[in-house]
């Protein structure tokens, strides 16, 4: 019996946090620290005539102000993921001939102080010579569209395509009905409450650069910064990634200010801080999303589903970010199978640059995509057919019986039982009785709607010989690492990063159980490049499933070697002994009072005095864990929503969410995930848009005009959960971090469909707001 | 969001605050800094000194009589909305006090510096048109007031003048008088929690009939406006629900206001959706 995991054990980190106690790097203070500050376009396509920096270095306390001439010696930024006959444009730390989006960067300065900084800012002149614009995915790739990038053309970066084609048309061909949408998914700011930060600081003498960044990834940071930006050898290069207050995908990219802030650093001497405001941070950061797709099911007659095809256009802002051309590749058209048996799927997509923010990973990045795909298409089918939701759904689900599945799309998925999940989520919500209760409201005229969602995830990424064979640059393994102290205490070393995920809490519950001793013995690690040589990150919801597994593997190792030391002075042979994972000793089987406590064992390694011929001492032991496949956790969401029909307002009244994440290291950070999750794609369902105007503008550039949700918004969540662990890992976790986002958005679009459906309403894109759905109704009354 | 440079200097009283607005032709009154540093820090206000008026406590305070009500200018939303006085004597404004943003803003931000501010989506401007509150000023040359119907001059623009202070608000002591109801309805931003339309409704009964109708909508015009022809049209009328209805259909406040979240057109639809409500809600009150 495990005595930590699978307890609800409260965030060992919360009373820092919430105390407001973090060490975040806007905290950090360094002796004699200059500031930095970006000047950035206003434009979202312009010319670069001049720039003019005389007066800004002429400010008292201006301590230098920098052009992209001066950074020259600074690499582009690099892509990280690069799918077959990619075409990567060029991107300079500092733009030099033409600025892309509003937001891109022409100059900086370094100053006494963030005040004068930005003073300076507003001195420095840049004479631009405005262009035409494009902002939409499709329309950047029609003929007389302005072209971002002149090596780039039809602003088309990649095309991909994945599937049975002659399966799909033939599914198409033989179809009884066939259902179509036009569906955009629209763009997303990230919008983490910590905006980034930068501080660098260089040591003239030992030829060190230490720079403290707000990254998921900072190892991999570190090696792309070393390998492609600023050529301070990796050794020498130290990253600091401390208390991150989340990340959502946008503090996985490496970016042009973790180059420019080391950069500055060493140029003048001093250490260096920049800190993104909230609007530097909405114009700077990577977004999400942001697809224009055409879809269409093939059905049979009885509501079979035969085939599903895809067409998208991927919006990737101006450049191609660190891993953005994985998004809408490999993250989403793999997933188009969704939980149905689909024997015809073909997706095609075209990924495009145009003038807006680059775009990368954000919360699910791009399985929410292809979840929303699926949802809205399976929903207005069963509309179609006349078949509920849940039946039809039902009948085109894999059966359990037929795990592993191969999918047309390259996935296998392990293991699932979806019926199951569907079960208790019907029984949760009391699924007839929303329908009855429905049927009441309509008598009434009220629009009253449920919504279901049915999604898979493919989580965990990445076999690293997957990645290869797909376009990674990278293998996407995990570092764990345990030093064992003579006092029995233990340090593990995780190339995991938490930003709000609760490392701390999970990963030493996972490794006081392995060695059977208390979590209070157990610290957690990371973050420093120092301490954790090498590490790939948190991202996609790989962190336990990954990285946790590599500290099992490592716990493993040192329960090995304890075994060695106790077999020698207890003078049994190694296979008549056991590792009491409880207690945490070893002991003779059959005599329990034979027997070596870990503290002792621990203690034997390092005095070495009596260890078995030819053992090392010490007890530390490292693992580099490469997935064996991805995990695929599941769910089914069901939602009641009410529609005000004057004024199109939607309030959700009951939210009902049933995931199946495998096995449960912390019920209380699972319950957290989930809901924090459900409420972010409940976001995208309902506010939240990324939007620019088509000069290419971002009017949602504050959070007077971004709509992030509020906690007033929503009814009591009501969570669930079956267990299928996942087959392939030590742990059978499968995890958490996106599950809730990926099935809350098509649950809560449709439920607003079904209360909008006696109005004929079919279609209606995100985020659906009052006036939208107003409008809506007002065409049809 | 880093202002400019801008000097500091701290109140001791009214008078001491006229005197430093009067020396220093760019100064700013800083009160909760609700409205004025956010502007600041995005440099859209660029004042050259700050005088700060929050700690002079004559300024802050609930004094309810049997008529009316005085406000001081520095009360902030929370105390407006927690005033046991108030929901007694003018229910209407902490009611909407309540619905002001959050509640860390509602702790800082003040009456008197929302109503200076003249925020065309602001939920108190709206309130005291409804009200017919009285805004009591000092400057120079002493101390005057101003009629709420003649405080608002355009977005952003009232009656005040550089060197004069707000100090306090008088509204009269509604809830105190038989057959009076009132209610606030906003239709919130969901990014900035502003007004994207709020209207306030009073209502005065006589012999179950309207004596007298109110209905100002804010967040659809510069300031916040009387919907005359809707006033007119229930007056001495039953409030029934099909003469409410009849009467906020009348709804003819041209909407100038619009942004991407909501058109004119939306607003002003709304503005006629919320005006039935909220006289609904008023009469109910004013009934009971």
């Amino acid at each position: 019996m495990s005595k930590y995991v699978g307890a609800s054990m409260k965030r060992r980190e919360d009373p820092r946090f919430i105390q407001g106690r973090g060490s975040y790097v806007a905290n950090l203070k360094l002796p004699n620290m200059a500031y930095l500050a970006i000047k950035r376009s206003p434009y979202a396509h312009a010319k670069i005539k001049s720039i003019k920096t005389d007066k800004a270095k002429k400010l008292p306390g201006v301590v230098g102000v920098f052009t992209g001439a001066d950074t020259s010696d600074v690499g582009m930024l690099p892509s990280g993921w690069n799918v077959p006959g990619i075409k990567v444009p060029a991107n300079r730390v500092l733009q030099t001939d033409k600025v892309r989006h509003v937001g891109d960067r022409v100059a900086m300065v370094v100053a006494e102080d963030p005040y004068i900084a930005q003073d300076a800012l507003d001195l420095i002149e840049v004479d631009y010579e405005p262009l035409p614009a494009v902002t939409d995915a499709k329309k950047a790739t029609e003929a007389g569209a302005p072209q971002v990038h002149d090596d780039v053309p039809n602003n088309t970066s990649y095309t991909w395509a994945l599937g049975d084609k002659e399966a799909c048309d033939k599914a198409f061909a033989e179809a009884d009905k066939v259902v179509e949408l036009d569906l955009i998914n629209q763009r997303l700011i990230a919008t983490a409450i910590e905006p980034r930060a930068a501080v660098a600081q260089w040591d003239a003498f030992k030829e060190e650069m230490t720079l403290w960044t707000t990254s998921q990834n900072p190892n991999l940071t570190r090696v792309v910064l070393s390998a492609f930006l600023i050529g301070i050898p990796e050794h020498k290069l130290r990253l600091i990634s401390p208390d991150v207050g989340g990340g959502f995908g946008s503090k996985i990219p490496t970016y042009p200010e973790e180059a420019l802030v080391p950069w500055a650093a060493r140029k003048v001497g001093r250490p260096v801080k920049w800190v993104a405001t909230r609007s530097e941070s909405a114009m700077s950061d990577t977004q999400g999303r942001d697809h224009v797709t055409h879809c269409k099911l093939a059905l049979r007659k009885d509501g079979t589903i035969t085939g599903l095809h895809v067409a998208t256009w991927a919006n990737n802002g101006a450049y191609i970010s660190l891993v953005a051309s994985l998004i809408p590749t490999a993250f989403y058209v793999t997933l188009l199978s969704g939980l149905y048996k689909i024997p015809g799927i073909y997706g095609e997509v075209w990924g495009t640059l145009t003038n807006t923010v680059w775009v990368d990973a954000y919360r699910g990045a791009g399985r929410p995509e292809a979840a929303y795909v699926v949802e809205r298409l399976v929903d207005a089918a069963a509309r179609e057919m006349k078949m509920d939701p849940i039946e039809f759904r039902r009948k085109n689900f894999i059966p359990a019986s037929e795990f592993p599945y191969q999918t047309p799309v390259a996935l296998q998925y392990d293991s699932g039982n979806y019926a199951g999940v569907m079960d208790k989520a019907v029984e949760l919500s009391g699924y007839s009785a929303l329908r009855a209760a429905q049927a009441e409201a309509r008598k009434k005229g009220r629009l009253v709607g449920v919504g279901i969602a049915a999604c898979i995830e493919a989580s965990g990424p990445v076999p690293s010989k997957v990645a290869g064979a797909l376009g990674g640059v990278t293998g996407f393994w995990e570092s764990g690492g345990l030093r064992v102290h003579a006092t029995g205490k233990v340090t593990a070393l995780t190339g995991s990063h938490s930003h709000g995920q609760g490392h701390e809490t999970t990963f030493a519950q996972i490794v006081a159980d392995e060695l059977g001793i208390s979590i209070d013995d157990v610290d957690i690690v990371h973050g420093d490049t120092a301490v954790i040589t090498n590490g790939m990150g948190t991202y996609g919801s790989r962190s336990t499933s990954v990285g946790g597994s590599a500290l099992v593997r490592s716990a493993e190792k040192v329960r090995a070697k304890m075994m060695k030391i106790a077999a020698h002075q207890l003078e049994a042979p190694l296979d008549e002994l056991i590792y009491d994972k409880e207690q945490g000793k070893v002991y003779v089987k059959g005599v329990p009072s034979k027997a070596k406590a870990f503290g002792e064992l621990a203690f034997a390694a390092y005095t070495a005095h009596n260890l078995p011929e030819g053992l090392e001492p010490g007890l530390e032991e490292d693992t580099y864990y490469d997935p064996a496949n991805f995990t695929y956790p599941n769910s089914v969401h069901i939602a009641q929503v009410e529609i005000d029909r004057d004024t199109g307002e939607v309030t959700i009244q009951k939210y009902v969410a049933v995931d199946d994440v495998g096995k449960v290291i912390n019920p209380l950070i699972v319950e957290g995930q989930v809901t924090g999750g459900v409420a972010q794609g409940v976001g995208q369902a309902l506010w939240e848009h990324g939007k620019y105007d088509e000069n290419g503008q971002l009017i949602s550039a504050n959070l007077l005009e971004y709509a992030m949700p509020h906690a007033h918004q929503f009814p009591p969540l009501q969570t669930g959960r079956t267990e299928t662990p996942s087959p392939h890992n030590p742990l059978g976790v499968k995890g958490v971090g996106e599950m809730g986002t990926i099935a809350s958005t098509p649950t809560i679009v449709n439920a607003v469909l079904d209360a909008l459906a006696p109005l004929g309403i079919r279609h209606l894109d995100m985020p659906l707001t009052p006036e939208k759905i107003w409008r809506a109704m007002q065409a049809k009354s | 969001m880093y202002s400019n440079n801008v000097d500091y200097y701290r109140a001791t009283s009214v008078a001491d605050a006229v005197k430093m607005l009067q020396k220093n032709k760019g100064a700013k009154l800083l009160a909760g800094g609700h409205s004025l540093v956010p502007a600041m820090k995005l440099r859209v206000a660029q004042p050259t000194m700050l005088v700060d008026i929050g700690r002079i406590k004559s300024l802050s305070g609930i004094k309810a009589g049997k008529k009316e009500v005085k406000i001081g200018a520095l009360t902030t939303h929370a105390t407006v909305a927690a005033s046991a006085e108030l929901k007694t004597a003018c229910p209407i404004l902490s009611e909407a006090a309540a619905l002001i943003a959050d509640q860390q803003v509602r702790n800082r931000g003040t009456m008197g510096g929302s109503l200076a501010n003249a925020d065309p989506a602001a939920d108190y401007p709206t309130l005291m048109l409804a009200l017919d509150a009285t805004f009591t000023i000092t400057g120079s040359k002493g101390e005057r007031e101003v009629e709420a119907n003649k405080f608002f001059k355009d977005l952003f623009t009232t009656a005040l003048k550089s060197d004069e202070v707000l100090t306090s608000i008088t509204v009269p002591a509604y809830g105190n008088m038989p057959g009076m109801g009132g209610a606030y309805l906003k239709h919130r931003h969901p990014a900035s929690s502003y007004a994207v339309v709020g209207v306030a409704a009073m209502i005065g009964l006589m012999d179950g009939k309207v004596a007298r109708a109110v209905v100002v909508v804010g967040g659809i015009t510069g300031n916040p406006m009387h919907a005359v022809a809707v006033e007119s049209a229930l007056a001495g009328l039953e409030p029934t629900e099909a003469n409410i209805a009849a009467a906020a259909d009348k709804m003819d406040i041209e909407a100038t206001m619009g942004d991407s979240y909501a058109s004119s057109e939306y607003r002003a639809h709304l503005a006629k959706v919320m005006a039935k409500r909220a006289l609904t809600l008023a009469a109910q009150r004013a009934g009971g």
